[in-house]
């Protein structure tokens, strides 16, 4: 156990240096000056020196990606060249609500998926397990955006439930916060929950077919009680993978969701960020998502030797 | 019947909620959608019209300001004598103003800013305004004489922008994210990506304002605009970013449009040192292949002005020279036929981001298509139209808004993007900055919209509409953008 996690680990760690150069020079390649950005079209060649000089971008690249990978190991992020302020303080403050955001879409996916997924697998083939199949269907094939605009029509145009976006902070109180997130979670979580569902599905119908399971009826457990007790945990490992995934993609992925609400979050500010080639932001934010990435991808491996102690003996 | 009286027992209960709920909704503070949202809080170190338009008039106040009508008036000093050589601007400033941190307002800070503008390091994005200034000396607290190396008839204009306002030297160091002016209203705090609150000042010197405090929400999604405005979350949306949303809120009683002018001309840029585009005759053929109201329909929905020159339609000095490059796509192919492209040509049209841009670019190519020219548009961000179009001039045509005021002058550089080089305009505006009589100074503004018409320099589409949104009772925001601004001081809500 010890081993696997420390060559886990070292992947881990090779990946993030890999991916840090290749963030770096991508970002780097990219056309446009954030100084001139900021200076507009009437600015002198003199002015948008002196705000080069300023902002540091006059250095040799190879010296600011020392400077910047030296920075993010203490800590340090920079500081972001349009906004000012520490990029390490804008992304803790754009996390409070995107990290939230992605918990609650999360934990609303797999609220719905388990018991639908289970609900579906029970009645294979049934009328209820159809008519699973063919919302989960379309579940998977409507674009989240669409999703949110229509949540947007119904709940805040129609009845006023709802605002139609932005975020009125957390200081604002907890349940004012959670009402500001709960249509872009709604929004996030429905299309994840039908993906769930569907894996969470033929995951348990994969099981029931398998020798335990019948060995478990044959000693006299209802078909419910074989599934609940056996069936439900092996069929976590391929659930647990996804919801790996899913939970990357929903930090990241929530860029368009936050647009649409405008919330001020992770994804707005990379947003932001690349249009006002504000690069050291940019950097920052990507390479912190690819680290998110990393990590629960190696909390997964974990969690599925914790789920099946098989894997415990092979390792 | 137990369920009518449940009913009934209810009502009262509704009625309660909906008074609360409207009682909630104070008429004193307003709510104000803005597209962009500013990098930071310092008017006087970018050029992002976002800045300004949260802080000009409202946070920060120049010894001069812009009104709603374009018109120069008093700001911080309250009145101004020029000696008779125009070399010499005496400032008087308005006693007794304080800055938002109770400090005193004096001489000494209109030196600092104006010192602070010009310097060797400045990062001001305006610096050329500022250049002519020999000196600026405090007299006393309330008198400082700025002295200039050759009279300047724009020298009270130039003042008036957002990137000449009145900063402290005490609080220079936080302006970014902390502004402290002199203006009605206070800064309060930034949600960064969300809103800005501002709260009225109470110390304020001037006339007090309406509002008692004010959010500027940022929504850059058009579609989230609109979902905004019609949740009612907002009360006005300055320069809505869809124009094809505007009828339906011009047909929801609710609403009402403002539209009124910008100082924005759009233009087909012309890189006028690339072949073929040296040739005059082919910058008139293009003059001629364009439809201007084909363009202002299709991609503004209607909204906007034509134009024949770089000029705003709403200036005093304005002619109208549209007459020089009618629609006239025969005379166009005999133009180029004449110029030795009878078979046309290929070029590149490069567009930035916003819809005058894609969408008109878009009519524009076919309109050239229709006479021969093959335009091949590639759509850049902004930050690549500034690197390739703009720095490393390697285009052909590009459409662009200039919304800088009055700002013919950059026809008089030929280092600039289009790199129109005529030494004949240049001379027209080195005499013009040394002009200050009024009936000269519009005799040479007309002569200078005549040269860059008839010399074709670029093609001149159409002067950019102010479209804003706002909610019935809102009263007195500007109609037309003399400079970018959202001018909380005379806005109040109807009863």
């Amino acid at each position: 156990m010890l081993r696997y996690s420390l060559k886990r680990l070292l992947s881990l760690g090779i990946s993030l240096v890999v991916a840090s150069l290749v963030i770096f020079a991508v970002i780097e390649v990219a056309p446009g000056d954030p100084a001139r950005f900021m200076l507009g079209i009437n600015a002198q060649p003199d002015t948008v020196a002196a705000l080069r000089a300023e902002l540091g971008l006059d250095v040799p690249k190879v010296q600011r990606y020392l400077a910047w990978v030296g920075g993010m190991l203490s800590g340090d992020f920079g500081i972001s060249y349009t906004y000012r302020v520490p990029v390490g303080q804008m992304i803790a403050d754009r996390m409070w609500v995107s990290l939230p955001l992605a918990l609650m879409a999360l934990t609303l996916s797999t609220v719905i998926a388990l018991p639908v997924g289970l609900y579906a697998a029970n009645r294979r083939g049934g009328r209820g397990d159809m008519a699973v199949m063919g919302l989960t269907q379309l579940g998977i094939a409507v674009p989240n955006f669409w999703f949110a605009m229509i949540l947007v029509v119904i709940f805040a145009i129609n009845l006023r439930w709802f605002s139609a976006g932005g975020f009125p902070g957390w200081d604002a109180g907890l349940l004012v916060g959670l009402k500001a997130l709960t249509l872009p979670a709604v929004a996030l979580a429905l299309p994840q929950a039908a993906i769930l569902s569907r894996v969470m599905r033929s995951a348990l119908i994969d099981i029931l077919s398998e020798d335990f399971m019948r060995t478990a009826r044959a000693k006299g457990l209802t078909r419910q009680q074989a599934l609940w007790r056996h069936g439900l945990r092996n069929a976590l490992i391929p659930v647990l993978t996804i919801m790996g995934l899913q939970f990357s993609f929903l930090l990241a992925g929530a860029i368009i969701i936050e647009q649409v609400f405008f919330l001020p979050g992770l994804g707005r500010l990379v947003f932001q960020s690349i249009s006002q080639r504000d690069l050291i932001v940019v950097e920052s934010v990507v390479m912190l998502l690819v680290f998110a990435v990393i990590v629960v991808n190696f909390a997964v491996d974990l969690a599925y030797v914790a789920v099946d102690p098989r894997l415990r003996t092979q390792l | 019947m137990p369920q009518r009286f449940t009913a009934r027992a209810l009502t009262p209960v509704l009625a309660l909620i909906a008074t609360l709920s409207t009682a909630s909704a104070a008429e004193t503070d307003i709510t104000i959608g803005m597209q962009l949202e500013p990098p930071h809080l310092d008017p006087t170190s970018a050029a992002a019209g976002a800045i300004d338009n949260v802080v000009y008039s409202n946070i920060f106040e120049g010894l001069t300001r812009f009104m709603g009508d374009g018109s120069v008036v008093p700001g911080l000093a309250k009145s101004w004598d020029i000696s008779d050589d125009g070399l010499s601007y005496t400032f008087h400033l308005q006693g007794d103003v304080r800055f938002h941190d109770g400090s005193a307002m004096d001489a000494a800070d209109v030196k600092f800013s104006l010192d602070r503008a010009r310097a060797e390091d400045s990062t001001n994005a305006q610096k050329a305004l500022f250049t002519g200034i020999a000196d600026v000396a405090v007299i006393d607290p309330l008198t400082v004489v700025l002295t200039l190396e050759a009279p300047n008839g724009n020298l009270l204009f130039n003042l008036a922008w957002g990137d000449a306002v009145i900063v402290a030297s005490e609080t220079i160091e936080t302006i970014k994210s902390n502004p402290v002016g002199t203006g009605a209203f206070r800064f309060v705090k930034w949600v960064q990506g969300d809103r800005i609150d501002l709260v009225r000042n109470g110390d304020y010197w001037g006339t007090a304002p309406a509002l008692e405090g004010a959010t500027f929400k940022f929504i850059s999604d058009p579609t989230a605009a609109f979902a905004a405005m019609m949740a009612e979350d907002i009360d006005a949306f300055q320069t809505f970013p869809a124009p094809e949303n505007l009828p339906q809120f011009d047909a929801d009683p609710r609403f009402k449009l403002l539209i009124g002018s910008t100082e924005g001309e759009t233009i087909l840029s012309t890189n006028n040192k690339m072949p073929p585009f040296d040739n005059k005759l082919v910058r008139q053929a293009l003059a001629h292949a364009i439809d201007r109201q084909a363009i202002i329909d299709g991609a503004m929905f209607g909204y906007g002005t034509p134009i024949g020159s770089h000029f705003a339609p709403h200036n005093p000095a304005y002619i109208d020279l549209t007459g020089n490059s009618v629609y006239d796509p025969a005379k166009a192919k005999a133009l180029l036929a004449e110029a030795g492209f009878a078979d046309g040509f290929t070029t590149t049209l490069k567009l930035p981001p916003p819809s005058y841009a894609r969408r008109g670019g878009e009519i524009i190519a076919a309109q050239l298509r229709a006479v021969g020219i093959n335009a091949e548009i590639s759509n850049l961000e902004w930050a690549q139209w500034l690197e390739q179009v703009f720095r490393g001039k390697d285009y052909g045509l590009t459409i662009v808004s200039h919304t800088e005021p009055m700002d013919i002058g950059i026809y008089a550089r030929p280092e600039y993007y289009f790199q129109y080089d005529n030494p004949a305009f240049q001379d027209l505006m080195t005499r013009l900055t040394a002009t200050a009589d009024p009936d000269q100074r519009r005799a040479m503004l007309q002569e200078a919209q005549t040269v860059i018409s008839t010399d074709y320099v670029n093609g001149y589409l159409f002067q950019l509409a102010a479209t804003s949104v706002a909610k019935t009772g809102v009263q007195g925001m500007w109609l037309n953008a003399p400079t970018q601004a959202i001018d909380l001081t005379g806005i109040s809500w109807a009863d």
